[in-house]
């Protein structure tokens, strides 16, 4: 049994530091082709987009949203807006009525239907040969939009474009870990889009071909993550995925644990459920990276995750119940000598040496994201304690969604 | 419309990489289970010697006086060798070496047992003795708490000192005790205090019961942190 454990827990570690150890190859191979653009740039020409801002009771930050979208760098002639409130119960309506005169602006209203209605309303009316969202809780950076359609002018086979997401005015602890966490999303996500294996296009701000829509179809609901789905479905037909790392998009994040952990079941679940629904795609050669990378290594990490949270409570349980017994059997004795270091006691065993590897290439991983997002080649504390408030957490929300998937996928009746 | 194939030789690369990652840190685990083995090496040569020159200088001195004889002789080492070893057992995993030290371990404390027993009947010297028999072979939870009671009655008498053998030791002189304290394995934990054999798990408060009677021991004063 205990040689089992031993095996799968190896196992796991491989696979953990195989998969930092591609990204780290990845990045090698690919950093010169890293660019940072500071100042702002022009375009030969400028291809009309249309950017939808669909929102379901957001009265505080759609506004904001909005104005941030009317001061980027792109002529606003070439750029639509669609506000799109998608059955607010709230003030929304009444926010964006505000912008109801802007020439550049339309405004639509429509019973609550979920995200992806409110996109597909958006296409439907759609003119323009370009497409993007921006969720009503995120911002984008002035110069965003302008980065983002220079890829498109120099590659016509690329199909969408995703900007690197950061954190938006982080003010907790929760937050300052998400922050590092996004980091890292930006280095992980350049990587993926180095490897052709994109599995997002996150809301706020990624930008596609109409050719998309047109070629596969409009927003599926994808299990609430409607953001996931049509990426995959844009990767099983090889349609290529980039991302702009200098293009910033600020996004709010979940202030506390409990929102957190609602906002990570929701991903975790479209995760597991997409890859569930295109597991066709999953090992085959011609999907690339994606299927044989990507894919593969998000099924391990939830793997790891639950199996190294089986063994943290396994341990936890077993550490407590030796105290119960000692406390039973000895009572509480104050007289106990002070704990004294002795090297001797250091674990070194070859897995100490494994996990220290793979904390070494995310804590990279991070300082480098946050290089490519913020510009400062620094560590911040956020980083460390990214580990704890997710490796306590993240084992719940992982299981929750197994959970979610397991009830909701049973067989049915006949 | 997507250009990218797949790179087999990167993902060959990576693969010889981390193989290669695991192999060195195998490489290093063995390196510093090494260095530790030789650590307890040192540490129980220290005490042969130690024991080795109290028996000396008892053998010299036992004529004249006792009177330089009390603190020196015992060795202060021998419980931190003890806890070394049950970690190294724990932690890098139960290698012949470990049990080939876990055998001298035992008898060293035999030769200490002896030793202090000798100078405290000759010298007069105040000191408290248990031998402990436990086995690691079965699960034995009585034993572990029998351990626990153990360590927590060492930490209030400095003075008592307490030798562990367990019972499936492969050595001679570790079955001979066995022998002369008539002690089985279906009856473990087994406690030897003042020549009684007690056998089964003992609580306590009936053990410091039964040390003070026997060796009229003093309690320390709990140290304040």
């Amino acid at each position: 049994m205990a040689l089992i454990g031993t095996t799968i827990f190896n196992i796991l570690i491989f696979l953990s530091v195989y998969a930092q150890v591609f990204f780290f190859i990845t990045f090698l191979e690919n950093r010169k082709k890293i660019v940072i653009r500071k100042g702002k740039i022009t375009l030969d020409n400028y291809p009309a987009v249309t950017i939808a801002v669909p929102s379901f009771n957001e009265e505080n930050t759609v506004e904001k949203t909005v104005n941030s979208l009317l001061s980027l760098n792109y002529p606003k002639d070439k750029l639509q807006i669609f506000l799109i409130d998608d059955g607010s119960t709230d003030n929304t309506w009444n926010v964006i009525n505000k912008f109801i005169n802007y020439p550049n602006i339309r405004i639509f209203r429509k019973e609550n239907g979920g995200k992806y209605t409110a996109l597909n309303l958006g296409l439907e009316n759609l003119k323009t040969d370009f497409f993007g969202c921006l969720d009503a809780d995120s911002f984008v950076d002035s110069e965003s939009l302008i980065r983002i359609m220079s890829y498109f002018h120099n590659d016509s086979s690329i199909m969408a474009v995703a900007p690197s997401v950061t954190v938006h005015n982080s003010k907790n602890f929760i937050q300052n870990a998400q922050k590092a966490e996004y980091n890292m999303g930006v280095y992980f996500k350049k990587m993926l889009g180095f490897l052709g294996a994109i599995n997002v296009t996150p809301g706020p701000l990624t930008i596609f071909r109409k050719k998309v829509f047109d070629d596969l179809g409009f927003y599926r609901h994808g299990h609430n993550t409607e953001d996931m789905e049509i990426a995959y479905r844009m990767q099983k037909n090889q349609y290529k995925i980039e991302h702009c790392n200098d293009a910033y998009v600020y996004t709010n994040t979940p202030a506390t644990i409990k929102k957190l952990y609602k906002q990570r079941v929701r991903w975790i679940f479209g995760f597991i459920n997409n890859t569930i629904d295109y597991r066709k795609v999953l090992f085959r050669k011609k999907y690339g990276n994606f299927s044989l990378f990507t894919l593969p290594m998000g099924i391990i990490s939830i793997f790891s995750v639950s199996y190294l949270f089986g063994r943290i409570v396994f341990n936890l349980a077993n550490f407590i119940y030796t105290k119960i017994i000692e406390f039973k059997t000895v009572g509480f004795n104050p007289n106990i000598k002070s704990f004294i270091f002795d090297p001797f006691f250091i674990n070194t065993q070859s897995l100490f040496f494994l996990v220290i590897v793979v904390y070494f290439l995310i804590i990279f991983s991070m300082v480098f994201g946050r290089k490519m997002a913020e510009g400062k080649f620094a560590f911040s504390p956020g980083m460390l304690y990214f580990f704890p408030v997710f490796s306590i957490i993240a084992p719940f929300w992982l299981l929750k969604a197994i959970f979610n998937t397991l009830l909701r996928r049973k067989p049915a009746w006949r | 419309m997507n250009s990218n194939q797949i790179d087999w030789k990167k993902y060959l690369i990576v693969l010889l990489i981390t193989t290669g990652l695991f192999f060195t840190a195998i490489y290093l685990s063995n390196y510093f289970g090494n260095q530790k083995i030789g650590q307890l090496k040192t540490i129980q040569d220290k005490i042969a010697i130690d024991i080795l020159s109290s028996e000396t200088q008892f053998s010299l001195l036992s004529e004249l006086s006792c009177k330089n004889i009390h603190d020196s002789v015992f060795s202060t080492e021998l419980e931190e060798l003890g806890n070394k070893l049950e970690w190294s057992q724990d932690n890098l995993g139960a290698t012949e070496e470990v049990s080939y030290l876990k055998k001298y371990y035992s008898l060293l404390q035999i030769k200490d047992y002896l030793l202090s027993k000798k100078i405290s009947a000759r010298c007069g010297v105040k000191s408290a003795f248990i031998l402990y028999f436990y086995t690691t072979a079965a699960n034995c939870s009585e034993c572990e708490k029998e351990g626990l009671v153990l360590s927590n009655l060492r930490k209030e008498y400095p003075e008592l000192r307490v030798y562990s053998f367990d019972y499936s030791t492969d050595l001679s002189a570790v079955t001979s005790m066995l022998q002369i304290y008539k002690i089985k394995d279906t009856e473990l934990p087994a406690l030897v205090i003042d020549d009684e054999v007690l056998t089964g798990f003992h609580g306590i408060e009936e053990l410091k019961l039964r040390i003070k009677e026997s060796f009229k021991l003093q309690e320390v004063k709990p140290i304040k942190s």
